[in-house]
């Protein structure tokens, strides 16, 4: 919303200074956005006279001026025709910034010949786009500022426009009265009168006016008057001017009338040309068909129910939102039909929406103007009309009634301190309501017809706090709600969520936040079905689906920096997933992925490719640190976009998947542009088991004095045993004796032969009662080596 | 005697390996060595020649004996040092690699917040991002036709065919996380709710998702004054000062009456943010006393209950403190951006250490 300051004193009696105003409406709640003010650009000119204008010795269309200024007599040379002796000029000296022409004026030479200034022509200086000549001021002293001579005599070139933001609750302050009446309620001014004289009517207008039953409640009143015979025409130049300055292009004088109304009392206004309206104007809804040339020469189709206004020969104006091209008014109107309607604020804003319209009509209605100014806003225009353009008044066409609006609400000033918690008096309270135009009857405040926000007494509350400025409010301590010291207030699952990620992050991942929305070929890769978790309106083809899993936002992360010549990488983000589209159809997962090598290459030879033993790891430390049991199943079977043989589920039982670690799948690598081998891990942190009971205290730890003993065996099998069958095996042999079985060694191939493979463990034994004697172990050993060809087929390794 | 002594450790001197002085050892004190010899006369001699030549005997065995150590000692280091001569090792070459992780600023932030609040009560709240109509608008006094909903850019999840619900939304603010937990918890209640939001929005300075923190207190006696006094020990915690100034201007949101955007003092220095100095003003959340249909939504008694309510972006705050440029790289996840502004594993904010190191 843009306003004056001389359009605002219109309506405000005020000494306030720019300055104290801006505070002032920020402070209401009237954010200002910017203050444009011109005489602060344009301070540096003033006014000189021109004593002698000589022809330019080399050039023809040169004239060398003396000009007499605040500095004393200079030199300046001017192309400008109308450059001669005997008349004030404005004169741009050395160092003042010219804004038309974005230049600062140095000292120069013209064609041989020094200039000390330029003398300016109006759009130089901005002020408009008159370029014919220099300015030429009836009067002025030399020397004085021209903004000082144009605040005096033009007061609109200098007028300061200010640029307010207005939050959806404050309709009326879309109107600069409203504005007005803030300030006033503040203290920095009082409202001025600015009622309207009654219109004498002496005919009945040819144009009735009718709403249809099942559109009551859409336009529940309709006003208009006609005036016939009005000269319409470019608008007087002060109304010219302040429209320009608010950005509005002035069109005609009675279109222009609209649009100051609807800026001045948030009073929406249309004209229709009354000769080019048939018959009788009426208020319907759309069946459907319906289509119209709006004023911005688009043309609309209308969806059923939408609200029209229309003739005897079909719709005219789209009801609220912007009216039609064939009966607006042009520089030949003579007799136009002014309307003054209420809409509801809800149908214009469904109407608006759905046809993509906005227009200033349409943001006040949908926002809410004042019903009983209706017709008062009328009158207002009328009279603008027939004062500018002449003309005679037809009495009020009216149809349907004022919608009651009337309701009051009780006014707490204890409640209010309470709520607020500042002083503020009973007394204050109650001017600061009456000021804003609520009418009190004891503690009941009668809201007034041009504040639809207001509809309780929290909005009382709002009110009064406003106008005495939370600015001016100070903090008070918040009591503790207990006084001792602060009790933890992460959740047992909050606590694991942030434990995992700093885990993670210590095994040398860096964490990522990716979008929680993924495209549909990313989804579908990883198990995404049905349209659920689509998205009605993406904001990219990338971004359409809610992610089913973390991976493919990782895999799309390595791609972009592979892509940015990074190969080798650890990625890890906790996050949530999401399995359907209702609420709470979410899941947190942590998903890890490496790609390329352990590091760059080293001097020590360290460096390799990753593979599933690392993540492997990665992911026991994870569950290690969310107090994961350390014995989990491996088992295979995981979703498809895993390599299906390197990979492995860690589970308490077939059902409860903990983490999932692996080869990415090579085509989902080759899908998401991934240049792999790509190794990942997924963790379930809501599938670990919380320990039952809540207990600091550590097991015992037991130490045995006796020494323990490591015998190592090795075993060939068939390639495709798993190392954890003969790893049981070999600790179910004495499960009282066998403290650890390790794998530490495999080998392939070779002399074994095809499909074959030895694997080495070393077995350690904890006596715990006395020291094994060397029959003991052997005995052991050959416990060992039955339990374990009994398990896997395999044979002890000669 | 004394010749003995002057011959044995002069050879002893002399020695130049370990092999030499083992001689020396056997020719001196070996079973048939000179000093062995004669201290086998002893035993032929007088008691009282013995008692001249026992003591003078044993002292020459026991010095020649030290010599001998002393001298294999030295021999021994010497041939260490030798040997450690030839063990060189460039010390410029690089250590073995370990990779460092880091974590998200989003993440620490998060977790700076959380620290703060605990400390004066707040617990940590959470909720669905694929949200109802009804917690994300209805509940918080955003009725269908409310310019608001218009002004959210809010996500619709799909409807199939059929179902006339009204359709899901991807939370446009935490705030439904607040009226879940005033259903569940009921009055008093202090909560933050942090967590993931989104808006149809993309450009310089805006993401489709990004982070905010909402704050939630209900009591029966809390004011705007409280409220102000929890954002300004809040700020000051946060950003690591003593002393900060905050402005509350009036504004609007449906679900708090009133309401006020919250602006701190601060001054801009080479684009790097100073809080508490300077003449301009920042605005960094918005708040107010939560709006009595949000009690009642929630299921609490507005005329027993009152108390505030704020909102601030993550993000945001984190792009002010660690002076991160652009909001979009935070969901980039490149790498050069993660190692620069992420943090160590183990640099977990608390108040007793301080938020940031």
């Amino acid at each position: 919303m843009k306003f004056t300051l001389s359009w605002l004193k219109d309506h405000l009696e005020t000494d306030a200074s720019v300055d104290e105003i801006a505070y002032a409406l920020t402070d209401l709640g009237l954010e200002v956005e910017g203050i444009e003010n011109p005489s602060a650009r344009l301070a540096g000119f003033t006014i000189g006279h021109v004593t002698s204008a000589e022809k330019h010795p080399d050039a023809d269309k040169l004239r060398v001026c003396q000009v007499e200024t605040d500095e004393g007599p200079l030199q300046i040379i001017c192309g400008a025709p109308n450059a001669r002796e005997g008349i004030n000029v404005v004169v741009a000296k050395p160092g003042v910034y010219v804004p038309g022409i974005d230049t600062t004026i140095g000292v120069g030479k013209i064609r041989g010949v020094e200039s000390y200034g330029m003398m300016c022509s109006e759009r130089e200086m901005e002020l408009s786009d008159e370029h014919d000549g220099i300015i030429e001021l009836p009067s002025g002293e030399v020397g004085e500022r021209f903004v000082d001579w144009l605040a005096e005599h033009d007061p609109a070139k200098v007028d300061t426009v200010i640029e307010i933001a207005i939050t959806p609750n404050r309709p009326d302050a879309l109107g600069v009265r409203g504005i007005a009446r803030d300030l006033a309620a503040r203290g920095l001014g009082t409202l001025k009168a600015r009622d309207v004289a009654p219109i004498e009517a002496n005919f009945k207008s040819p144009i009735g006016v009718s709403i249809d039953k099942d559109t009551t409640d859409g336009c529940p009143v309709f006003f208009g008057r006609l005036v016939k015979g009005v000269k319409n025409g470019p608008s007087p130049a002060w109304l010219q001017d302040v429209l320009k300055a608010i950005g509005l292009r002035p069109i005609n004088f009675l279109v222009d009338v609209t649009n100051f109304f609807t800026y001045d009392r948030n009073r929406p206004l249309h004209v229709f040309d009354a000769d080019k309206v048939k018959g009788n104007l009426r208020v319907y809804r759309a069946k459907g068909d319906e289509r119209l040339t709006a004023l911005d020469d688009k043309e609309y189709g209308l969806q059923p129910g939408m609200m029209l206004i229309g003739d005897d020969t079909g719709p005219e104006s789209i009801a609220g939102i912007m009216g039609g091209a064939a009966s607006g008014c042009n520089e030949d109107t003579v007799n136009v039909f002014v309307e003054s309607a209420f809409w509801d604020p809800i149908e214009i804003a469904h109407t608006g929406r759905k046809l993509k319209i906005n227009s200033d009509a349409r943001y006040r209605f949908e926002r809410g103007v004042d019903p009983e100014f209706s017709p008062i806003g009328l009158d207002h225009a009328v009279r603008m009309i027939m004062d500018h353009a002449g003309g005679e008044a037809s009495e009020m066409v009216v149809a349907g009634e004022i919608p009651d609006h009337s309701r009051a609400y009780k006014l707490d000033t204890d409640r209010v301190q309470s709520l607020v918690g500042m002083e503020i008096p009973a007394k204050t309270q109650r001017a600061t309501l009456e000021a804003l135009g609520f009418t009190l009857k004891g503690d009941m405040a009668q809201v007034p017809s041009w504040r639809p926000d207001v509809q309780g007494e929290a909005d009382l509350v709002e009110e009064v706090a406003r106008i005495a400025s939370l600015t001016k409010l100070e903090g008070k301590p918040l009591t503790r709600t207990n006084s001792g010291v602060p009790k933890p207030i992460l959740t047992p699952m909050q606590q694991r969520e942030q434990t995992l990620r700093r885990t993670i992050a210590a095994l040398g991942y860096n964490e990522c936040v990716t979008y929680s929305f993924i495209d549909a070929a990313a989804a579908a890769l990883f198990g995404n079905e049905g349209d659920a978790t689509q998205l009605e309106n993406p904001i990219s083809s990338e971004m359409s689906h809610m992610r089913p899993a973390l991976l493919p936002g990782l895999l799309q992360a390595a791609a972009r920096n592979q892509a940015r010549g990074f190969a080798d990488m650890a990625l890890f983000e906790v996050g949530p997933a999401f399995h359907g589209g209702e609420p709470g159809e979410q899941h947190l997962l942590a998903s890890g992925l490496l790609v390329g090598h352990t590091g760059p290459k080293d001097v020590h030879g360290a460096r390799r490719a990753v593979d599933i033993y690392d993540v492997k790891a990665d992911a026991e430390a994870a569950l290690a640190a969310m107090g994961a049991p350390a014995k989990v199943q491996i088992m295979r079977g995981a979703a498809d976009w895993w390599h299906p043989g390197r990979h492995g589920m860690m589970c308490l039982g077939p059902k409860k998947v903990l983490a999932v670690f692996g080869e990415i799948h090579p085509k989902v690598l080759k899908a998401m542009d991934v240049k792999g081998p790509a190794m990942g891990f997924t963790l379930w942190p809501a599938e670990v088991p919380f320990p039952k009971a809540k207990s600091a205290a550590r097991p015992a730890l037991h130490l045995r004095d006796l020494q323990a003993v490591e015998r190592d065996f090795a075993f060939v099998v068939d390639a495709d045993v798993e190392a954890l069958t003969l790893v049981n095996a070999a600790a179910g042999s004495d499960k009282a004796l066998i403290e650890d079985v390790r794998v530490f060694d495999e080998f392939i191939g070779g002399a074994l032969g095809e499909g074959k493979k030895s694997l080495a463990i070393t077995v350690r034994l904890q006596p715990t009662e006395k020291t094994l004697t060397d029959e003991e172990i052997e005995a052991l050993a050959a416990k060992v080596i039955e339990k374990v060809t009994k398990a896997t087929g395999g044979t002890l390794r000669g | 005697m004394d010749d003995l002594k002057a011959k044995y450790l002069a050879q002893i001197s002399d020695a130049s390996d370990e092999a030499a002085l083992e001689d020396i050892r056997i020719a001196a004190l070996g079973k048939k060595g000179e000093i062995s010899l004669q201290m086998r006369e002893l035993g032929k001699m007088t008691p009282e020649e013995r008692q001249v030549a026992g003591p003078a005997l044993n002292a020459l065995k026991d010095e020649v004996n030290s010599a001998l150590i002393a001298k294999k000692a030295g021999l021994a280091d010497a041939a260490l040092n030798e040997r450690l001569k030839t063990e060189w090792l460039d010390v410029t070459l690089p250590g073995r690699g370990r990779a460092a992780g880091t974590i998200h600023p989003i993440s620490q932030v998060t977790q700076e917040v959380s620290a703060i609040f605990a400390d004066l009560g707040f617990s940590v709240a959470e909720g669905p991002q694929i949200e109802d109509d009804w917690h994300n608008f209805d509940a918080l006094n955003i009725p269908s036709h409310h310019p608001a909903r218009g002004e959210m850019d809010t996500f619709y999840m799909h409807r199939d065919e059929g179902d006339n619900r009204p359709p899901h939304v991807l939370r446009t603010h935490t705030s439904p996380v607040q009226i879940r937990s005033m259903l569940e918890k009921g009055a008093p209640l202090r909560i933050i709710c942090p967590g993931r939001v989104y808006r149809a929005d993309y450009d310089q300075t805006h993401t489709p998702m990004f982070h905010q923190v909402e704050g939630l207190a209900i009591d029966t006696d809390i004011s705007m004054a409280n409220l102000k006094w929890v954002l300004e020990e809040f700020v000051k915690a946060f950003f690591e000062v003593d002393g900060v100034e905050l402005r509350f201007r009036a504004s609007h949101f449906p679900f708090t009456e009133p309401s006020a955007e919250v602006d701190i003092r601060c001054s801009w220095d080479n684009g790097q943010l100073k809080v508490g100095e300077g003449d301009d003003w920042l605005e960094i959340l918005g708040s107010g006393m939560v709006h009595p249909k949000v009690l009642e939504a929630g299921g609490i008694d507005p005329a027993k209950w009152q108390g505030f309510a704020f909102g601030m972006g993550i993000d945001r705050i984190a792009m002010l403190k660690y002076g991160i440029p652009d909001l979009r790289a935070f969901f980039d996840s490149d790498l050069r951006w993660l190692r620069n502004y992420g943090f160590s594993a183990l640099d977990q904010p608390d108040l007793a250490s301080g938020l940031s190191r």
